[in-house]
């Protein structure tokens, strides 16, 4: 009864608001009805309409799966400083962090769905009623993690928020067992995704022990550069977070979380030079792929050449002005440094790292892929639904956090 | 040789004219040979597709005739299959008009193993092969699906990455050329098997890697773990012109549906009733062999005996059961 209130209580925080949080729902739910409305159209016809093929047989929804991985792992950057060594700064921020987790889970799962080509049987994934090839498929222990990521990110949030809606005092014993084990699952989610692509003996680029570090060094830089931004955005439009608040996150704390950013980047920098040297040096099976990416063919620059130099030219230009203390305590180009690393990392770690192990294919076909527009536009709604997701656990949280509404 | 069809083979599946065409017109195929630059067409087709698609609106048909009763096939017992061969066959005589259709469901005799050899001297790269492949296993027609491919590669190298796939002579052979068949290796340490989240593909006793087209769930994983680009996805509706041949195998060429697997099965409605597979069959210069490995005496066995017989990318580890030989 308790709970049904708390539940009651959330979405009328969800669903009412000012006409500025009205127009941006709005705003997120076009953009999902249209990529909702596509994708009816791509059930009816098949992926067909969609730009991939046999050769290209993974495309941009599996891309963009594989990045929001990352952003959901991503918050345990804040809940470790918080909950291991105690910076009590970071408290307020974990908050946030753990509904940005959620919310790209949700878009995770909405990615995979599109993806299939029969949705209606995605029960044969579970047990007893399904028949799911675990422990030998990587893909049902995707499932496990991935929703396992999912209940904690809704549940330790949930209960600390039911807790003080309801003015009790949120039990420790019940709360710190799931806030550890959140950290370490944050680490098994990408690690289990990067094991789906590195376990393929047929795709020599993605054949590297590599694979599982770099995507952890790339959403440890990529997530909480998209926390940056938005801790300022709710700090700017709501009581949450603003200076004299009960909840303030100083710009200080910002500054804390910028050097996880860019440990993160430089770290993720050293990981693709020393893969790239490791391809071309040895100019061994893996070559193939990797020329085809960052070179072209027959001296033609590839479709995905412009784009992969264009995001190493964005991820080194943000590791260098997050290295120049000025710069990287100045909120203009700090900002301006996460945007470009958040949109270098989606391209590299997308379309630059899911792409290329198609082309060429295993017979030697060079088959360029390009996203079609249904496509495109599908995977714009995930977005939108993502956003809307969002933004509607962050109101709620806020809302309830700072005690504007309660029992 | 004359080629006798000289359209090369394109099993690209390419969209059918619709309300609305997808961008993927500026992604056909492209061979190293006539590689075109692309490079900011893909802007240039998001400005023209701005039509809305309405035509879906009536009535999604994303459920076929399934229910969630249906089970997988090694789960169901005889006399399931049998009412699930019956309720298929119903369907299909009624919707393809033909009182032929039959739906076998015969099982992997005892000490058999099936295995293949192909002698690439021969090879001319006719690709009867693949036609004959098509007609036998109810390929969809559009769009196209072919489970071989035929590479052609210059004298000199065997270098998979400089392979022609659509290689379009007049006459074959080529002189400077020699060809090299590609189709599922029947691996005996199946990459594909492993990766697939809900069991819908797996090995055969006898060696057959199949796929229960009412499982599969249509992930592509197994498509991405292929290293010899033997797996096909049905990326639309598949359609047959008419041409289905009727006398069929539930793990094998029964009609697939939209959004799920399929593969080469040596032609499993055939080789378990003791026929030769259709490509065996087909191929004019008898480059091809197939037999049961378990067997000593068998032509196979002899083969892989007499001859320097090689396996394709043998250090993936996947034990093909598919040997490459030349006399």
């Amino acid at each position: 009864m308790k709970f049904l209130q708390f539940v009651g209580a959330s979405v009328r925080i969800a669903l009412t608001g000012s006409k500025r949080y009205y127009a941006w729902l709005l705003a997120c739910l076009t953009v999902t009805f249209v990529g909702f409305y596509y994708y009816a159209y791509q059930l009816e016809h098949g992926l067909i309409i969609t730009g991939m093929r046999d050769q290209v047989s993974w495309g941009s929804y599996i891309a963009n799966f594989t990045f929001f991985v990352g952003v959901a792992a991503a918050a345990v950057m804040i809940v470790i400083p918080a909950y291991l060594y105690h910076v009590t700064e970071f408290k307020p921020v974990t908050l946030l962090g753990e509904m940005l987790a959620a919310s790209a889970l949700i878009m995770c799962i909405a990615f995979v769905m599109i993806d299939m080509g029969r949705p209606d049987r995605v029960w044969h994934l579970l047990p007893i009623i399904g028949k799911p090839n675990f422990p030998v498929s990587l893909l049902t222990w995707d499932v496990i993690v991935l929703s396992g990521y999912l209940c904690i990110n809704l549940f330790i949030p949930g209960y600390m928020l039911y807790s003080v809606y309801h003015h009790q005092e949120a039990s420790k014993k019940i709360l710190l067992p799931f806030t550890y084990l959140s950290m370490p699952w944050a680490v098994s989610i990408h690690t289990v995704t990067a094991f789906l692509y590195c376990g393929l003996v047929s795709r020599p680029v993605w054949n590297t022990a590599l694979m599982a570090p770099r995507f952890l060094a790339t959403a440890f830089a990529a997530g909480p550069a998209l926390i940056i931004i938005i801790i300022q955005i709710v700090r700017k439009y709501t009581p949450y977070g603003s200076p004299g608040a009960q909840f303030e996150i100083r710009n200080e704390t910002i500054y804390k979380i910028a050097n996880i950013v860019v440990v993160a980047l430089l770290i993720s920098l050293f990981f693709t030079f020393s893969e790239l040297f490791t391809i071309f040096y040895s100019a061994g099976a893996h070559k193939a792929a990797m020329a085809y990416l960052y070179l072209g063919f027959d001296g033609h620059p590839s479709v995905l050449t412009p784009f992969i130099w264009g995001s190493l030219v964005m991820n080194v230009v943000a590791a260098i002005i997050l290295l120049i203390p000025r710069l990287r305590k100045n909120l203009l180009t700090l900002n301006l440094a996460c945007c470009l690393l958040f949109v270098g990392i989606w391209v590299e770690k997308g379309m630059g790292t899911v792409l290329p192990a198609f082309i060429p294919s295993p017979l030697g076909e060079i088959w360029e892929y390009w996203p079609s527009n249904p496509e495109a536009l599908i995977s714009l709604g995930v977005w939108g639904l993502g956003a809307l997701v969002f933004t509607m656990l962050a109101k709620i949280a806020i809302q309830i956090e700072t005690g504007a509404v309660s029992r | 040789m004359a080629t006798p069809d000289r359209t090369p083979a394109r099993p690209t599946p390419e969209p059918r004219p619709m309300t609305l065409q997808p961008a993927s017109s500026s992604s056909r195929p492209v061979s190293r040979r006539d590689f075109l630059r692309r490079v900011g067409q893909g802007s240039a087709a998001f400005a023209v597709t701005t039509m809305v698609p309405t035509d879906f609106l009536q009535m999604p048909k994303i459920f076929t005739q399934e229910d969630f009763t249906w089970k997988h096939f090694v789960e169901m017992t005889d006399a399931e299959k049998q009412q699930r061969v019956q309720e298929l066959e119903e369907l299909y005589r009624k919707r393809f008009n033909d009182d032929r259709i039959s739906i076998a469901t015969t099982p992997a005799k005892e000490g058999v193993l099936w295995g293949y050899a192909l002698n690439i001297g021969k090879c001319v790269g006719c690709r009867r092969c693949v036609k004959a492949c098509v007609g036998e296993n109810n390929q969809s027609r559009d769009p196209e699906i072919e489970w071989i491919r035929v590479l052609e590669l210059e004298k000199g190298t065997m270098d998979l990455d400089e392979s022609h796939h659509y290689y379009n002579p007049k006459e074959v052979p080529d002189e400077e050329h020699y060809y090299m068949p590609v189709q599922c290796q029947q691996c005996e340490n199946p990459p594909c098997v492993k990766v697939c989240p809900t069991t819908a593909t797996w090995q055969e006793k006898d060696g057959i890697v199949v796929v229960d087209y009412n499982w599969c769930i249509g992930c592509r994983f197994c498509l991405a773990a292929c290293p010899y680009f033997a797996r096909r996805f049905n990326w639309g509706e598949p359609t047959w012109n008419g041409n289905l041949n009727p006398h069929m195998h539930y793990l094998g060429n029964r009609p697939r549906f939209k959004g799920v697997m399929e593969k080469c099965t040596f032609c499993i409605q055939r080789s378990r009733e003791g026929h030769y597979t259709a490509c065996v069959e087909a191929c004019p210069v008898g480059a091809r062999k197939f037999g049961n490995l378990l067997d000593p005496q068998s032509e196979i066995r002899q083969l892989i005996a007499a001859k320097r017989v090689f396996r394709l990318k043998e250090e993936a580890g996947t034990h093909p059961k598919f040997f490459y030989f030349t006399d």
